[in-house]
C-alpha cells in the first residue's frame, strides 16, 4: 500500500525499487536491495556508518528518504572494488590495520574515497576534518588517517589509479 | 523504520514547481513538512518528535536548487546545501561570515544536504547560520497562497521551533544584499570541542567602514543566548563612529554581555554564556573589521 516507485542508478546499474514514504535510503539499500555494506550505527546522521555518495556528494543514507533517490546516481561501498581487485583505499586499510570490528569501515572508505576524488593531496588536518562525521569506537582514528594519507600518496604516484579516479570524478 | 505505525501512511510529494508546492501545502490535510536537506526533519521523525502526514520534497523545483545573483544581491534557493554555498566563489567572497557559519553545521555528510533555509525554519536559538545571516542583513523570501513576501531573518523566528510562516507558506530562498564597499562580516561560535557540536554561544558581526577606517554602519547578532537569535542595536552603536579600537571593542563586549539573557543547560551556564557572548562578539568584530579593510 502507498508504495512509491523509484528509478535510480546504484553503482552504475539502473535500479528500480518500490518503497514506503517513510523508508530511508539506508532501509532500502539494506532491506530491499540486499546491499548490506552500508551500516546503521545511529540512524540520526551522527556516526557516518551509512555514508554513500549521491550525485557526487557524500551523504548519510539514513538522513535521506528512499523516495529521494529518484533520478539520482548513488555510489555505495559495494561499488568500490573492481571485481576482486580492491580499491587502493581498501588495500591500505588492510595494510595499516585501520579497522577492528569493521562496522564503521564501509562508511570511512566511502567518505575517504569522496575526499580523494576532490583532493588528491590532503593534509592530515584536512583528512581529520573531512572524516569528522565518521565515528569509530575501536581504532582511535590514527590508523585510519594514516591509511588515507598513504593511499593518497600512492594514488598520486600511480598514473593508472589517478586516471581512474579522475575519470570517476568527471562522471560524478 | 516505520515511524508512523498505526497511523495513516505518510505521503511523499515531489512537486516540480513552486506553485504546485504551495498548492499542496495550502490544501494538505494533517501535518505537512517541507523536506529540503532533511538533516533535521529525518532525525525528528526517527526520534518521534515529528510525525508528519505529508512530506513535500522541494529538491525537484529547479529555482530552489540554485544560487543566483542579480544587481541587488544573492538569492540562495532553499534547497541549496551548505557544501554548494562553500563552493560558490562569488558568495564566499561577498559574505564569508555567512558561508563559514553554514560550513560549521555538522559533518561533511550533513554539509552535503543541510540548507540555511532549513536551519532558519528549524528555529533553533542555537542555529549557526542564523546569527551570520542576521548580521549580513539577510531576508527570507516567503512564498504562499497570497504570493510573495520578504521577512528580515531576525524577525522570522518567534521562539524555539516557532516561525512567522502561515498555513501554505514556505521559504523559497534566502536573500543577501550586494555587499557595500569596505564591508566585512564574520561569525564565531563557542563549542567545547573543535567540530561537530551545537553552539553554546554564537556571535555575528558585520561592519562597514569609510575610507579612513571609521565604522559607518554595524550589525551585531547573538545566538544561543535568548529564545531567538538577537539583533542588538545597542551593541552595534558601540562600534559606529569608531575605528573598532580597543575601547570600542570593550564597549561592544560589555553591550553583548548585557544583552544576553540565556538559560542554564547541559551545554553551558548562564554566567558562562553571558561572558562568552562578549568575548565572541569582540573577536568576530576584529575579523569583520579586517575583512572590511581587505586584510583577509
Amino acid at each position: 500500500m502507498f508504495q512509491i516507485h523509484v528509478s535510480t542508478s546504484i553503482n552504475g546499474d539502473d535500479t528500480e525499487f518500490s518503497c514506503e514514504a517513510d523508508e530511508t535510503l539506508l532501509d532500502v539499500l539494506r532491506d530491499r536491495l540486499g546491499l548490506t555494506g552500508s551500516k546503521e550505527g545511529c540512524g540520526t546522521g551522527d556516526c557516518g556508518a551509512c555514508s554513500v555518495i549521491v550525485d557526487g556528494r557524500l551523504v548519510c543514507s539514513c538522513l535521506m528518504l528512499g523516495a529521494e533517490a529518484q533520478g539520482r546516481e548513488i555510489e555505495t561501498i559495494e561499488g568500490m572494488a573492481n571485481g576482486s581487485e580492491l580499491h587502493p583505499l581498501q588495500q591500505k586499510f588492510l595494510d595499516h590495520a585501520a579497522l577492528q570490528c569493521g562496522v564503521c569501515t564501509p562508511g570511512f572508505l566511502v567518505a575517504a574515497k569522496s575526499l580523494l576524488e576532490r583532493n588528491d593531496n590532503p593534509t592530515e588536518e584536512e583528512v581529520r576534518y573531512w572524516l569528522a562525521g565518521n565515528l569509530c569506537r575501536c581504532t582511535g582514528y590514527d590508523k585510519i588517517v594514516r591509511a588515507v594519507l598513504d593511499t593518497a600518496k600512492e594514488m598520486r604516484k600511480s598514473p593508472k589509479t589517478k586516471k581512474t579516479a579522475a575519470k570517476k570524478r568527471v562522471k560524478a | 523504520m516505520n515511524v508512523i505505525s498505526g497511523r495513516i501512511p505518510l505521503q511523499y510529494h515531489a512537486p516540480a514547481t513552486l506553485k504546485d508546492a504551495v498548492n499542496l501545502l495550502a490544501n494538505s490535510k494533517g501535518k505537512t513538512q517541507i523536506l529540503a536537506g532533511g538533516t533535521d526533519l529525518l532525525v525528528r521523525m526517527r526520534t518521534g518528535f515529528s510525525e508528519p502526514d505529508n512530506i513535500i520534497d522541494v529538491k525537484h523545483i529547479s529555482p530552489m536548487c540554485k544560487i543566483s545573483r542579480d544587481g541587488k544581491g544573492f538569492s540562495i534557493g532553499a534547497a541549496v546545501s551548505s557544501a554548494e554555498m562553500s563552493e560558490n566563489a562569488a558568495l564566499l567572497k561577498a559574505w564569508p561570515g555567512v558561508v563559514e557559519a553554514a560550513a560549521l553545521i555538522g559533518s561533511t555528510q550533513v554539509q552535503g544536504r543541510a540548507t540555511i533555509a532549513g536551519n532558519l525554519c528549524n528555529a533553533s536559538p542555537a542555529a549557526d547560520s542564523v546569527p551570520a545571516m542576521v548580521a549580513a542583513g539577510a531576508r527570507a523570501l516567503i512564498r504562499g497562497p497570497k504570493g510573495k513576501r520578504k521577512v528580515a531573518v531576525e524577525k522570522f523566528c518567534k521562539g524555539p521551533g516557532k516561525t512567522v510562516l502561515k498555513k501554505g507558506e514556505l521559504v523559497e530562498a534566502i536573500l543577501l544584499p550586494e555587499k557595500p564597499a569596505r564591508t566585512g562580516d564574520a561569525y564565531l561560535r563557542f563549542i567545547p570541542r573543535t567540530e561537530m557540536d551545537i553552539a553554546v554561544v554564537g556571535a555575528g558581526v558585520c561592519v562597514t567602514l569609510d575610507s579612513k577606517g571609521v565604522c559607518t554602519a554595524a550589525r551585531v547578532s547573538l545566538g544561543a543566548i535568548a529564545p531567538t537569535v538577537l539583533l542588538d542595536a545597542r551593541a552595534a552603536r558601540t562600534l559606529v563612529g569608531t575605528s573598532l579600537d580597543d575601547p570600542a571593542l570593550d564597549a561592544l563586549a560589555a553591550a553583548c554581555s548585557a544583552a544576553a539573557r540565556p538559560i542554564d543547560d547541559k551545554r553551558g551556564t548562564k554566567e558562562f554564556r553571558i561572558h562568552v557572548a562578549g568575548v565572541l562578539a569582540r573577536r568576530a568584530a576584529i575579523i569583520a573589521r579586517d575583512r572590511a579593510l581587505g586584510k583577509s
